[in-house]
C-alpha cells in the first residue's frame, strides 16, 4: 500500500472559533475513507482544507509523497490532481453539461476539445448522462446534477477524489443514484475522501471510518469496528441517533 | 377521459361568463379615466392665462418645419457619438472592473488606477467633463491625435459612462456566487481561466438590464456636447432659437430624444421581464 495523503495534527480557525483541531489523517491508495458526525463537525471543512481552498492554521498535509501545505506550493498544480465534489453540485450554470466537463480537461490540462469532449461523453454514458450532455444543468434533475458534477471531476483524472456531502441535497428517491456510481467507483479502486450522512452506505463502502466531533477526529477505524462496537461514547450515542439498528438499539 | 370527451361544466361556462363581464368592466373603467384625466389636463393647460404665447413660443408648426432639416444634421452627430461611445464603454467598463479584481501583486497599480478613475470620473459631473476636455485637451498640442470638439466630447462621454459601466459590472462579478469561484478553484482553474469562463459571462447575463438603462441616460448626455459648440441637435436647435426668437425646435429636439431612448427602454423592460422569467423557469441560458 503506498500512502496518497497523510494530514498531520491540522488545525483551522476561523477567528475564535476552532473548526478543526489536531486532526491526522492516513490515506493510502484505493482506500475510501469517510468522514462522519453531525453537522459542523468540520467534515466540509477538512475537504475544504485537502483541496487548498482554506488555508490551514497548523498542521501539515503531505499529498503523493510533496508537502502541499506549504505556501509556496502551486495549488492549482495540486487540485489538477484533486478532484472535489460539493453539496450543491456546483455546476457551471452557463455552460452546457459537456462544456462542464471539458473545461478544466482543455483549459488546465491542455487536451484539445475532442480529446476532452471523448473522455466526457463516455463517462457521461458511464453514468447514464449520455442524453443529457447538450443540456444546461439547470435542465437536469437533483441526481443528474450531482452525477454530472462527479462526471466534471473524473474528467480530470484525478488521483484523489473528495466529496463532499454529495447526496444531502437530494430527495431521498435521488440518493440511490448518485450513491451507485460512487459505489462502481469504490469498486474500480478510486481512492476517495468523503463526508456523508448515508451510514448504510458508509458501512459498506468505507475502508474506514472517522468520526468527527467538534473539530476532532473523535474516533477511527475499519466500518465493522465503528459501527458495531465503537469505543468512544459520543460515537455510539451519535450512531444511535442516526442508526435505526445502530448499537445498543438491534 | 379523453380531450374531446371533456364538456366544460355549468359551472365553467359560468365563471367564464363572469370572467369576461369583469373585463368588459374593466376596459370601461380604465377608458372612462383616461378620458376624464387627458381631457382635464388638456383643458387646464389651454385654459391658463400664459398658453397662447406658450403655444407661440414652443409649439409653432411654421418653426418646426423650418428648423427640421438642421436639427436632423445635428441628430446624426447625437447618434454618432452614441453609437461610437457605446462600444468603447463597454470595453473600457469591462476593462476597469477586471482591473478591480485582479489579485496579482503585479497587478496593485492597475488596481489603484482602476479604483482613482472610477471615483474620479464618477464624481465629476458629466457637463463638465465634456467642458474640460473639449476645451483642455487640445491646448496640451498632443501629437498624432485629433484636436477637434466632437473627439474630445466622445473622450469625456466615454470616460464618464465607463466609471458608472464599470461599476455595473463589478456589482456583476460580485454577484456570482462564490460557490462558483470554489468550484473553478477546485478544478484547478487560475484566476484569469475563472473569470474568463466561468464568473465574466454569469456577470454579463446578469448586468444586461441595468447595461441599457445607462445606454438610455448616455443617448440622452450626447446633448451634453452642445455646451461646448458641437453642432448637435441641441445646438441646432439653440441656434435657431436665438436667431427667429422661437423655442419650437428645442421641443422638436425633445421629441427626436424620445423617439430614440423608448425603443431601447422597451428592450430594457423586455429583457429584464425575461431574465426574471428564465431565472424562475430554472433556465438560464
Amino acid at each position: 500500500m503506498t500512502t496518497l495523503l497523510e494530514v498531520s495534527d491540522l488545525r483551522k480557525t476561523y477567528g475564535d472559533r476552532v473548526v478543526l483541531a489536531d486532526v491526522s489523517l492516513t490515506v493510502d491508495a484505493h482506500d475510501v475513507v469517510c468522514l462522519i458526525g453531525s453537522s459542523g463537525s468540520g467534515k466540509s471543512t477538512l475537504l475544504r482544507c485537502l483541496n487548498l481552498l482554506e488555508d490551514v492554521d497548523d498542521g501539515v498535509i503531505v499529498f503523493d509523497g510533496r508537502e502541499i501545505s506549504d505556501p509556496r506550493v502551486d495549488r492549482r498544480e495540486v487540485r489538477s490532481r484533486m478532484g472535489l465534489v460539493f453539496q450543491a453540485y456546483n455546476l457551471f450554470p452557463h455552460l452546457t453539461v459537456l462544456d462542464n466537463c471539458t473545461l478544466a480537461p482543455r483549459r488546465v490540462h491542455g487536451l484539445s476539445r475532442a480529446e476532452a469532449e471523448e473522455r466526457a461523453r463516455g463517462l457521461l454514458a458511464q453514468f447514464g448522462l449520455a442524453d443529457q450532455a447538450a443540456k444546461h444543468p439547470d435542465r437536469l434533475s437533483g441526481g443528474q446534477q450531482q452525477r454530472a458534477a462527479l462526471v466534471r471531476a473524473l474528467c480530470t483524472e484525478p488521483r484523489l477524489l473528495l466529496l463532499d456531502e454529495i447526496t444531502a441535497a437530494l430527495d431521498p428517491e435521488l440518493v440511490g443514484e448518485v450513491l451507485a456510481i460512487v459505489r462502481d467507483l469504490a469498486a474500480a479502486g478510486t481512492t476517495m475522501v468523503l463526508a456523508t450522512h448515508e451510514m448504510a452506505f458508509a458501512r459498506d463502502v468505507a475502508t474506514s471510518v472517522c468520526f468527527l466531533e467538534g473539530g476532532r477526529i473523535l474516533e477511527h477505524g475499519p466500518p465493522e469496528q465503528i459501527f458495531t462496537d465503537p469505543r468512544e461514547e459520543r460515537t455510539r450515542q451519535f450512531l444511535r441517533r442516526v442508526l435505526p439498528d445502530g448499537p445498543e438499539n438491534p | 377521459m379523453t380531450a374531446e370527451g371533456w364538456q366544460p361544466s355549468d359551472r365553467e361556462l359560468e365563471r367564464r361568463r363572469l370572467r369576461s363581464r369583469e373585463r368588459t368592466r374593466s376596459l370601461v373603467i380604465a377608458s372612462g379615466a383616461m378620458v376624464v384625466v387627458f381631457a382635464g389636463l388638456t383643458v387646464g393647460i389651454a385654459r391658463s392665462p400664459g398658453w397662447p404665447s406658450v403655444h407661440e413660443t414652443f409649439f409653432n408648426w411654421e418653426h418646426a418645419k423650418a428648423a427640421f432639416p438642421s436639427i436632423l444634421d445635428g441628430f446624426w452627430i447625437n447618434v454618432q457619438l452614441f453609437l461610437i461611445a457605446e462600444p468603447l464603454i463597454l470595453v473600457l467598463g469591462l476593462a476597469v472592473a477586471l482591473a478591480r479584481q485582479a489579485r496579482s501583486p503585479w497587478l496593485a497599480p492597475v488596481r489603484v488606477l482602476a479604483v482613482v478613475y472610477t471615483d474620479l470620473f464618477r464624481g465629476i459631473p458629466t457637463l463638465l467633463l465634456v467642458i474640460l476636455f473639449a476645451f483642455g485637451m487640445p491646448s496640451l498640442g498632443l501629437e498624432g491625435v485629433p484636436n477637434s470638439l466632437f473627439f474630445w466630447s466622445l473622450v469625456a462621454l466615454v470616460s464618464s459612462y465607463g466609471a458608472y459601466v464599470a461599476e455595473v459590472f463589478r456589482s456583476g462579478i460580485e454577484s456570482v456566487h462564490p460557490s462558483q469561484v470554489a468550484s473553478a478553484e477546485a478544478l484547478a482553474l487560475s484566476r484569469t481561466q475563472t473569470m474568463r469562463y466561468v464568473v465574466v459571462p454569469q456577470a454579463v447575463r446578469r448586468v444586461v438590464p441595468p447595461l441599457l438603462n445607462d445606454f438610455v441616460s448616455l443617448q440622452k448626455d450626447t446633448a451634453l456636447v452642445a455646451a461646448v459648440g458641437v453642432f448637435d441637435a441641441v445646438f441646432a436647435a439653440q441656434d435657431y432659437g436665438n436667431f427667429n426668437f422661437n423655442y419650437t425646435p428645442l421641443v422638436v429636439v425633445a421629441i427626436f430624444f424620445v423617439a430614440m431612448t423608448v425603443p431601447l427602454a422597451r428592450l430594457t423592460d423586455w429583457l429584464g421581464r425575461r431574465y426574471v422569467q428564465r431565472a424562475f423557469a430554472g433556465a438560464v441560458r
